[in-house]
């Protein structure tokens, strides 16, 4: 059984903060019990129910960051305040609060977020922010970076240098990972720079968690349709750590389209228009 | 006092245990077969598959309730040729792996399992009674004695392997429909299907919360009618019956098994108990069964009856 909500629970929209160009959050008054890295399924009736990371999470209220990509974001970002989403959850496994020469800054760690990948990390990296913690956020572009206000110490990459470094994240890995030896990283992001992660900890015997995207159905570990090598992404996930990651084939090149079709994360990014 | 023995033959397949993973749960790949099959289960089978790759409907396609899961996924499959190569020497998994097979047209199945005859499959289940995808099942009038011998019949030529026939709980003298099955040479009955359709309304957002607005209904609701059902089907036909609907604990198998089934499907308790159901309901079965001096599950199938 779950903890939350089983059923959509209809909620107002408190507040909607313009994130970027193309990304909206939206506020809710309610205080979710809600583990960094868990996600919750927005439904809007007669429409469509999607999974979305909480972004923002309080004692009295919740957000979710979305970027606008298709029929059913298009529609959540001409919602206005006091209307109402339909919500269930949180669901699924989080980020391991890390181990205690971590919580006692003796040791560090790195959050690697890519795109609207950085949604999943936010409330992680608010958890740790006592902490001695490196956050790497890369975007392809200036307009569509995320939350590069939201922390002092950041580190920027873009892929066309519109802002902070020219790059992608993993480029700076080595070399950081020298000054600070990091006893874990935690990445959201393309599917492509988690595996460049991944393999990056495996070499340097770094603990890893990555939070992975596949299509949805249940979202409640019975239907299978999120599945990932024996692991359902919504209930053993959406985050996995290298243990689990390394016994994976899938990760980082396969995923399954809404029918069930098993194809090239190439394949399904075209599908999914991300 | 020795264990008690689980194991069963199902028309000729050996089944380590009786528990049984439905179709339409967890049965999207070869990997979750294995992990279903280490969590204890006797066999498993794959999520019913159609010739063509289907979407299936809009989320919400599950959602829980009360008494059990409401569902209308709406045979989302990657098709027939993609099943195949998903399932590709299926005899890995180290259970017995049936293959649930749709169509809207007689020929359809017959397609289907050609397509999928060198897997290495243990069995045909033919769900002649979906209560919920237009084009299939109830839908498409396949649960009348008349469609199923059609549909069956045709199978029954196309393969050699034990085919199951899985029914509905609304059809009223379900007895009768499982005897134009066995007539036909069906090897199994399996029984049952979600019962309904149902629908849950959210009344704040005063719409239906299936996308679909209708799904069929598992778990604890359907267990007493799938009970029923057994026990009918057991006085109508000889053949083994797959009885499921509701089943989550090794007392409520038990029940099942004494009502008239050989075998018991898990499927929606797997939601409240998790993946290891399999391996609970067989350790409270074997309890039960020690105290009070059963020593197989032959010696329980149909007792209700006596």
């Amino acid at each position: 059984m779950s903890e939350g909500f089983e059923q959509p629970v209809m909620m107002k929209i408190d507040k909607i903060i313009n994130e970027s160009d193309d990304t909206k959050s939206f506020m809710f008054r309610h205080n979710l019990d809600y583990k960094p890295g868990q996600f919750i399924m927005v439904w809007l009736p007669g429409i469509d129910e999607k999974p979305f990371a909480v972004s923002y999470s309080g004692d009295d209220f919740f957000g979710i960051t979305v970027l606008e990509r298709g029929n059913f974001t298009k529609l959540m970002h001409n919602m206005s305040v006091g209307e109402q989403l339909g919500i269930r959850g949180p669901f699924g496994h989080g980020f391991s609060i890390p181990a205690d020469n971590i919580k006692d800054g003796s040791g560090n760690a790195c959050v690697i977020g890519g795109g609207c990948g950085m949604a999943s990390l936010t409330v992680l990296i608010e958890r740790l922010q006592d902490n001695n913690i490196t956050i790497l956020n890369g975007a392809t572009t200036k307009a569509t970076l995320l939350f590069k206000n939201r922390y002092k110490d950041i580190t920027i990459f873009t892929d066309d240098g519109s802002e902070g470094i020219k790059g992608y994240p993993t480029d700076a890995l080595e070399d950081l990972h020298k000054e600070n030896s990091y006893n874990i990283i935690y990445t959201c992001g393309p599917e492509i720079m988690m595996s460049k992660v991944y393999e990056f900890c495996k070499k340097h015997n770094i603990q890893c968690e990555a939070s992975l995207e596949r299509y949805m159905k249940c979202g409640i570990g019975i239907c299978g349709q999120c599945v990932c090598d024996g692991q359902m992404v919504c209930k053993d996930g959406p985050v996995f750590d290298s243990q689990a990651l390394s016994s994976m084939s899938d990760f980082g090149n396969y995923s399954l389209l809404k029918s069930g079709q098993r194809v090239s994360l190439k394949e399904y990014g075209e599908w999914r228009g991300c | 006092m020795t264990t008690p023995n689980l194991t069963i033959d199902l028309c000729g397949i050996k089944l380590s245990n009786p528990t049984v993973l439905p179709s339409g749960f967890l049965g999207t790949s070869k990997s979750l077969l294995k992990r279903v099959a280490d969590n204890g289960a006797g066999a498993a089978t794959i999520k019913s598959v159609s010739f063509e790759p289907r979407e299936g409907h809009k989320n919400p396609t599950v959602i829980p309730f009360e008494a059990g899961l409401l569902n209308a996924v709406g045979y989302s499959n990657p098709g027939a040729e993609e099943t195949a190569r998903e399932f590709a020497n299926i005899k890995d998994v180290s259970i017995p792996v049936i293959a649930s097979i749709i169509g809207t047209k007689t020929d359809d199945f017959v397609r289907v399992v050609d397509k999928l005859s060198a897997n290495g499959f243990s069995a045909i289940e033919l769900p002649l009674s979906c209560p919920h995808t237009p084009g299939f099942g109830l839908l498409a009038g396949q649960g009348t004695p008349e469609s199923t011998k059609e549909i069956v019949s045709a199978v029954r030529k196309a393969t050699e392997l034990p085919i199951f026939v899985k029914l509905s709980p609304n059809i009223p003298e379900i007895g009768n429909l499982a005897k134009a099955a066995e007539d036909a040479g069906a090897n199994a009955i399996t029984a049952v299907n979600t019962l309904g359709p149902g629908m849950i309304i959210n009344i704040e957002a005063r719409k239906p919360v299936l996308s679909y607005r209708v799904g069929g209904v598992s778990g604890q609701a359907l267990r007493p009618i799938a009970t029923r059902c057994v026990y009918d089907i057991f006085e109508s036909v000889k053949i083994p019956i797959i009885g499921t609907g509701g089943i989550s604990t090794g007392r409520h198998a038990i029940e099942m098994i004494m009502a008239g089934a050989t075998a018991i499907g898990v499927g929606t308790g797997i939601y409240e108990r998790g993946i290891d159901i399999f391996r609970k309901i067989c350790l409270e079965m074997e309890t039960w069964m020690s105290e009070n001096n059963f020593n197989s599950i032959d010696e329980m199938i149909g007792i209700a009856h006596e």
